[in-house]
């Protein structure tokens, strides 16, 4: 049943990438790349890696997506903005990723309801991650905070050009 | 009850990745490109989690995350760069954006 649930979940993250790379309004893209990420993390619970699961959920599909919608309205102020929110407001192009979704929602009901084992034998839960990664990868994580950092000043400078253009 | 298999699952983070990088090779959008980014990293750490889950350690979490953080700073980095270039160039087609005099297709 755990295998029947991949391949389902599969499926949908191919399609779903798949459509990502030949839509041409870029919204429809990124909601499609969000199906995609989803499926992803359906994944990842199957796989017995709860915690990757939520942060691919909380920080992927929430945060990072999110950055790109702002920039994408961002972007999308002109004159023809008005008339892309009015065709984005159209319910048929929401059927594509409404059935996906609905396919992963079908998979996490079967998998919460108990029609499926939940957890497969080599489950890693988030204590031991923890315990790896503050111990021997402390240097990591280090490294990390230093990338993050540059990438928070390199996205400042970046933008702070953009409110003055002369400088 | 059977576990899904290593090969299936490192058959689908190949197949996510080729995706992305076909993506990243015909548009020419850079939000787009940007998008097909996300989508190879996304597959890069499945891989890793799945090499992670086979051999119950926490290392492939270990270095999702990682990734995690790396999408971040590359997505912060790469979407004020496409506001700049957008507000200098107004467009965001690479293929127009020829400051370093390559010739232009």
């Amino acid at each position: 049943m755990t295998i029947l649930l991949f391949y389902l979940a599969a499926f949908v993250a191919v399609i779903a990438t798949s459509l990502v790379i030949t839509r041409t309004n870029a919204v429809h893209a990124l909601i499609y790349l969000i199906v995609s990420l989803l499926a992803t993390g359906f994944v990842f619970l199957l796989l017995g890696a709860y915690f990757a699961a939520l942060l691919e959920v909380i920080v992927y599909a929430g945060a990072v997506m999110v950055l790109f919608l702002f920039v994408l309205m961002m972007l999308g102020l002109g004159r023809d903005g008005e008339g892309r929110e009015r065709e984005l407001l159209q319910p048929h192009l929401w059927y594509g990723p409404a059935f996906l979704c609905g396919v992963l929602l079908g998979e996490w009901g079967i998998l919460f309801l108990g029609w499926s084992q939940p957890f497969p034998l080599h489950a890693v839960d988030a204590k031991q991650v923890g315990i790896s990664l503050l111990g021997p990868y402390f240097l990591a994580v280090e490294l990390a905070s230093m990338l993050l950092l540059a990438g928070l000043v390199g996205a400042y400078h970046l933008t702070e050009l953009q409110r003055r253009p002369g400088a | 009850m059977s576990a899904v298999p290593l090969t299936h699952v490192l058959m689908l983070s190949a197949i996510l990745f080729t995706l992305g990088m076909a993506g990243l090779l015909t548009r020419r959008n850079l939000i787009f490109m940007l998008m097909s980014l996300e989508v190879m990293f996304n597959a890069a750490g499945l891989a890793f989690i799945a090499a992670g889950a086979r051999w119950g350690q926490a290392d492939g979490q270990i270095f999702f995350i990682l990734i995690l953080t790396l999408a971040a700073a590359e997505v912060g980095v790469g979407l004020g760069l496409a506001l700049q270039i957008h507000h200098r160039f107004r467009t965001l087609d690479m293929d127009k954006v020829c400051e370093l005099k390559e010739t232009e297709p």
